[in-house]
């Protein structure tokens, strides 16, 4: 690695690493992100869930949007993968069903940056005990 | 650079090391190959998260999962299961032992919640192993900052604004103590790091050193600019293994950065760091001894003045700072004196670091804020007292220390409460003692250590402190009377006025803050010959209850030196002359029949 020469170059080097440790920055403080969730057991990876997901990592990236993307086990929603939960900071978990890159878009552009609910919402029928 | 979707964290701290965490870091890294995720998830060995009680600690990012005592042969199953399938490792989870709810995100466990990691920040965050995780997070922006946009006196100025103190026990504000250095002229100058940390059950400096080396290394080159030094020296000991192979990892990184070395950033400012070893002597944390230690001369203090500001290492200017005080200065330069003096209390700013030791529940590392009260830092953090004893007293500021009691639990630790009551900040060690333990025998443990490591060079301290042990060590054998408590006292007091450095000033602190809290147990050594806890072995005598002892035979039967003697289905009998106080008949009795007096 080169020598760092200056203040600029230190702030350059500094920029360029932060994407990487970003995810670690965030986690300290999970609820006050987005944190979306991508069913990835077989039935969502077979209905393209892992394409979704690498989308979601990108697209929310790239529009600025504060988020953690993080997979998950089976919903149970087989009838509906791929299936994604988003959690607004403060807000109830809502669950999306037939996720495609399509309606991954929709689901930012409407649900996360202006509220707006979409269309494919299932309503979540379990509590988890990550809720306490 | 690539990025990750997932950040397995290690704790890469001696302790958790100890409990094999790099096996578990290869059985990750392997598991994760198997799969062919090694792209998409990154393992990453970090210094110490603290929670040691229950290393080694995994954690899993981004959704903060807090695995505890992980073992090697688990890392297929965490990979398997949480990685890829997205289910939690139940089995590994945390359990609040108050509520009885597994706690999966470290934010919400009780031991995390009161704390405000400052000095800690990067400790179990970053891989200390590479520099470019430092420099992502904040990491020589200090430095440059003070380069670049300050003068040394803005930067002394905004130490002293700050209200940093010396956090290896004196407290001495580390403003102050720059800008005296910065006033000597000299052609030579050097900064010293104090990395000799004696204290027993401390290890607060050696995690950050082990966790984040390059803090240390940034802060030290920022003192160096500030008063006017190239050279910067850490006095480590030799003991510290892993922290010394970390701080090289770390000085050879920053060298091929520029980081250290000539011509700073564009600046003109040259600094460079060295490290010498001790051989792990206490007196060695005095200031003047560890000076004369790197010079190669026996590790004696001398009197101050002259400080080692105005001729210090080889007779010239040097500032002497703990690890500690160093860790907290970048973050005060990059959020500003006004930020960090708001948290604490008016006359002691910032945070602490503790080892918590001893009968506690959550043993381990912590950082508060000034002004928490112990009762917070024992109960709330650390869980409360191992098997739900009863808190008896607790132990701050090491050998220099005192013990403080229930009565003390409400206040508010900083410098000068610590002091009132009359004990120590210290460098931050915490042992808690409850029922079981005997306060004289506590005092004699220090007054051993502290006649082990004197150095010898003065009277009152070489024969005082080992008269102190004689006396204690009569009470604890039941032959003290109550003149000698008197003594004790009077003695302490001489030691503590006359010794000529911190050591001696300070050793008689833990017997005299015994004697004044707990008078009682002293009393009951010196008069009635009974140790309260049944810790002092001369004053023990095992007896059988001749209501609840219905002549089994058994204990009879199992005594090393048949003092115990009586007639099947009779009463028996242990003739305390014979007894080597072994315990080996109150294990086997059944019935409870006997019991210590």
């Amino acid at each position: 690695m080169a020598k760092v020469k200056s203040l600029a170059d230190l702030k350059k080097i500094k920029e360029e690493l932060h994407a990487k440790m970003d995810l670690r920055e965030k986690s300290n403080d999970p609820e006050a992100q987005v944190q979306i969730k991508v069913g990835m057991a077989t039935c969502g990876i077979a209905s393209g869930a892992k394409e979704v997901m690498e989308f979601l990592i990108e697209a929310t990236a790239k529009r600025g949007i504060n988020s953690i993307v993080t997979q998950t086990g089976c919903m149970g929603y087989c009838y509906a993968e791929p299936t994604i939960e988003v959690t607004m900071p403060g807000k109830e978990p809502v669950v999306f069903g037939d996720v495609d890159l399509k309606k991954a878009d929709e689901v930012i552009e409407k649900y996360i940056k202006q509220g707006e609910l979409v269309d494919g919402i299932i309503p979540v029928n379990y509590k988890t005990i990550d809720n306490n | 650079m690539e990025k990750y979707k997932m950040h397995i964290l290690i704790c890469g701290g001696t302790g958790c090391r100890a409990s094999a965490s790099e096996a578990i870091q290869n059985n990750l890294q392997d598991a994760l190959k198997a799969k062919g995720l090694e792209e998409e998830v990154q393992v990453v060995m970090t210094g110490c998260f603290g929670f040691c009680e229950k290393g080694p600690i995994v954690k899993i990012l981004p959704d903060n999962t807090f695995y505890i005592e992980v073992k090697p042969e688990d890392a297929e199953e965490i990979i398997e299961e949480h990685i890829i399938k997205g289910r939690k490792v139940m089995r590994l989870l945390y359990t609040d032992p108050e509520k009885k709810e597994v706690v999966s995100d470290s934010k919400h466990m009780g031991f995390y919640k009161k704390q405000i990691r400052i000095a800690l920040r990067n400790c179990g965050f970053i891989n200390p192993e590479n520099i470019d995780e430092y420099i992502a997070t904040e990491g020589y922006a200090a430095l440059g900052k003070c380069l670049t946009e300050m003068t040394p006196q803005a930067v002394i100025d905004e130490i002293k604004e700050s209200g940093l103190r010396g956090r290896g026990g004196g407290g001495f504000p580390t403003g102050l103590k720059w800008e005296f250095a910065s006033k000597n002229e000299a052609d030579q100058k050097y900064v010293v790091c104090n990395a000799d940390e004696g204290d027993p059950g401390a290890f607060m400096d050696r995690s950050i050193l082990e966790g984040d080396p390059h803090s240390v290394l940034e802060a030290m080159a920022i003192c160096g600019y500030t008063m006017g030094a190239d050279k910067g020296l850490i006095y480590i000991r030799a003991e510290y293994p892993l922290a010394i192979d970390r701080l090289k990892v770390a000085i050879k990184q920053a060298r091929e950065y520029g980081l250290l070395g000539n011509d700073i950033l564009g600046s003109g400012f040259n600094f460079d760091v060295e490290m010498r070893y001790g051989a792990g002597a206490f007196v060695c944390g005095e200031e003047t001894a560890l000076i004369h230690s790197m010079e190669g001369l026996r590790g004696e203090p001398t009197v101050k003045p002259p400080f080692p500001a105005e001729s210090g290492y080889n007779g010239k200017p040097t500032n002497v700072n703990n690890v500690e005080t160093f860790a907290n200065i970048p973050v005060i330069i990059n959020k500003g004196a006004g930020w960090f003096n708001k948290i604490g209390t008016e006359k002691s700013t910032g945070t602490k670091v503790f080892a918590l030791a001893g009968k506690i529940n959550n043993v381990g590392l912590i950082e508060v804020p000034m002004g928490t009260t112990l009762r917070e830092v024992i109960y709330e953090i650390g869980g409360g007292i191992k098997d739900g004893k009863k808190f008896k007293a607790v132990q701050t500021g090491g050998p220099s220390g005192g013990c403080l009691t229930e009565k003390h639990l409400d206040t508010p630790i900083d410098f000068d409460n610590l002091l009132a009551v009359g004990s120590m900040m210290g460098s931050g060690g915490m042992i808690v003692m409850d029922e079981d333990d005997c306060m004289v025998s506590v005092a004699k443990f220090y007054l051993d250590f502290t006649v082990e490591e004197s150095c010898g060079k003065c009277t009152p301290c070489r024969v005082g402190n080992k008269r102190l042990y004689e006396l204690l060590d009569k009470i604890t054998e039941g032959k003290g009377t109550k003149e000698d408590l008197d003594l004790l006292r009077n003695l302490s007091t001489v030691i503590k006025d006359t010794s000529l450095c911190g050591l001696g000033q300070t050793s008689p602190n833990p017997v005299l803050s015994t004697i004044e809290n707990f008078y009682d147990e002293y009393i009951a050594h010196v008069e009635e010959h009974k140790c309260p806890s049944g810790q002092c072995k001369a004053l023990m005598q095992y007896v059988i209850d001749p209501e609840l002892c219905v002549g089994c035979t058994l204990c009879a039967r199992n005594c090393p030196v048949d003092c115990i003697a009586g007639d099947r289905k009779e009463a028996h009998i242990i003739d305390t002359a014979k007894c080597i106080k072994c315990g080996a008949c109150m294990e086997k009795c059944k019935f409870n029949a006997i019991s210590i007096q």
